[in-house]
């Protein structure tokens, strides 16, 4: 179970995570969706107390990740395939984690069994890995502590689509043994499949949010007022469930009922139509839209690995 | 492995869920200084280092002067300076390999870890003295057999301060890997910095006093004698404190704030 709750991250005057809350609960599978960029990779590294929240906390299993007496039994983490010491052999990078996290030197073998990576690979050094050998890797490094949560960022790069297709299968597996799943992509069709529930992150915010179903379904109204506190207050008080969207509030509500509530509050509207009909794929191609003339404009200052990301896309 | 479990908060406690003891993380600290081709060699390197010497030893030098205290001091110097890029390297390796990520989601007490790799270069350092011992023993061995003078008398003080020397070396390389924590950088730091001073000391005079107390290769010299008065401790003391116990504690405080990504 991971719950975060209201973090914020920023770095000088940029704000890369602003006021994020979602819950993962046992036995599902949560899809983080966002564009490059929007905040996915600082929000679970936050999680995994690797990066100081600005403000705001996170737990896993009720506690602090740095709180955790040995994490690694707890929470299986794969934040970048490629952070593996380049020098060693596969079988010796998980040999260090078990040692580290006191796991019998058995599951080591198991679990590189489990990820399809055979004693050939095994015995070679991660520098001559794939990408997909070394998200394998990294999931069997997430495995390894046997534990009962998984967080895991854009694991599914760079694997082939049988690849993919395991994967989902695995992570299933996980959840419905009662697992907590936290995966992020860039890719709405990528955790579609697989996930429960979607958290969808957009410029550092959550813009959406709930079971995949109903996320899906709902065609939902975007409405717009020059006073959206008003407006919010007036949605709220007719009992339409609403959430922020980036230019205008997203109601899962049709116009008319929308309308209705906003002139009974004497709220002046300045948009209001459908959110079109793809519902959240449309908001998440706006998002990513929106994400792109952004790092267009701030690909100068940006010096992480991003460019490769995109090159993946 | 024992599975009692203090009642903590955790509602249920699962076995394993302790926290990983020091001694474990030393371990494994240890384990990750061979089990990569750089560390590995670096350890070869610097047993083949020590062996070259006492060979040359036995090669070049006047029978009468094949002793042991022979064989075993000389080893020391070359040691000494590879064993600093082992404390670099075990602390920088991590941010340049990038596995600080997994490191530190595995023990995100970061301060657990650092002391473990500081254990560990120790266990190195004290390990090399060890094995110059062993190959002076052999060159003394040889000498023995081959009309050498083969003395085996060694002053104890010689052997605790060659522990001294060692440990010192590799954890002023620790130290700049720590307040650095960039291979190439603290590497070169580290080698120049040094020379430097001596330079500088040299040239100006009025820091000449200065450099007495603060040029760590002027107040380690003393460590190759016997004897050593209150006053050298005093000075290597002061030396130790600037260019390793600052580094050392304001690295560490760099790396519990970093970010790592």
């Amino acid at each position: 179970m991971i719950a975060v709750n209201q973090l914020i991250k920023r770095y000088g005057r940029h704000t890369a995570v602003e006021d994020v809350s979602f819950h993962c609960e046992p036995g599902t599978v949560t899809g983080f969706l966002g564009p490059n960029g929007a905040g996915k990779s600082t929000t679970m590294r936050m999680i995994c107390g690797l990066t100081p929240p600005t403000s705001g906390h996170a737990t896993v299993d009720g506690r602090p990740y740095r709180q955790l007496p040995n994490p690694g039994r707890t929470v299986g983490v794969l934040l970048d395939a490629s952070a593996q010491h380049s020098g060693r052999t596969g079988r010796e990078a998980l040999a260090v984690a078990a040692a580290t996290m006191g796991v019998d030197r058995r599951r080591v073998g198991e679990m590189l069994d489990r990820v399809g990576l055979d004693a050939v690979a095994a015995r070679r050094r991660v520098r001559a890995y794939s990408l997909g050998m070394r998200q394998r890797l990294g999931l069997a490094h997430a495995l390894l502590g046997n534990p009962r949560v998984l967080v895991l960022d854009e694991p599914a790069n760079g694997l082939d689509p049988e690849g993919i297709f395991w994967m989902r299968g695995l992570l299933r597996d996980f959840a419905d043994r009662g697992g907590t799943v936290l995966l992020s992509s860039h890719l709405l069709r990528e955790v579609e499949a697989v996930a429960d529930r979607l958290v969808v992150i957009g410029g550092g915010r959550i813009v959406a949010q709930g079971g995949k179903d109903e996320l899906l379904a709902g065609d939902g109204t975007l409405v717009r007022a020059r006073d959206r506190v008003a407006l919010r207050g007036a949605l709220d008080r007719a009992g339409l469930p609403v959430s922020e969207g980036t230019d205008g509030l997203l109601v899962r509500a049709d116009t008319e009922a929308v309308g209705q509530a906003a002139a009974a509050a004497g709220v002046a509207l300045t948009e209001l139509r459908p959110a079109g009909g793809g519902g959240l794929e449309q908001l998440f191609l706006s998002l990513t839209a929106a994400a792109d003339s952004a790092t267009a404009n701030t690909a100068q200052t940006r010096t992480n690995a991003e460019p490769t990301r995109e090159a993946l896309r | 492995m024992t599975t009692i479990t203090a009642p903590e908060v955790a509602p249920v406690a699962r076995p394993g869920e302790r926290r990983p003891p020091l001694a474990r993380l030393t371990a494994v600290e240890l384990r990750k200084l061979v089990n990569t081709r750089a560390g590995r060699w670096l350890l070869i390197t610097i047993g083949l280092v020590a062996a070259l010497i006492v060979t040359i030893q036995l090669v070049y030098a006047p029978d009468s002067e094949q002793t042991f205290v022979n064989f075993f001091m000389p080893s020391l110097l070359p040691v000494g300076v590879l064993l600093p890029v082992l404390g670099i390297l075990s602390i920088t390796s991590e941010w340049s390999q990038r596995t600080a990520l997994t490191t530190f989601a595995l023990v995100p007490r970061r301060e657990r870890v650092i002391v473990a790799k500081l254990a560990a270069v120790v266990l190195a350092a004290l390990a090399s003295v060890l094995a110059s011992l062993a190959l002076a023993a052999v060159g003394t061995l040889i000498a023995d057999a081959t009309g050498g003078a083969g003395t085996w008398r060694i002053e104890g003080s010689l052997i605790l301060h060659a522990a001294v020397f060692q440990v010192a070396n590799v954890l002023l390389g620790a130290g700049f890997g720590l307040l650095l924590l960039h291979t190439p950088l603290a590497i070169v730091a580290y080698l120049v910095l040094p020379i430097a001073w001596s330079m500088v000391g040299q040239l100006v005079r009025p820091l000449d006093g200065a450099a007495g107390w603060l040029d760590s290769t002027r107040t380690m010299d003393p460590l190759f004698t016997a004897e050593m008065t209150a006053a050298q401790w005093g000075r290597l003391g002061v030396s130790l404190l600037v260019w390793l116990v600052v580094p050392l504690l304001a690295g560490l405080l760099r790396t519990l704030r970093r970010e790592v990504a």
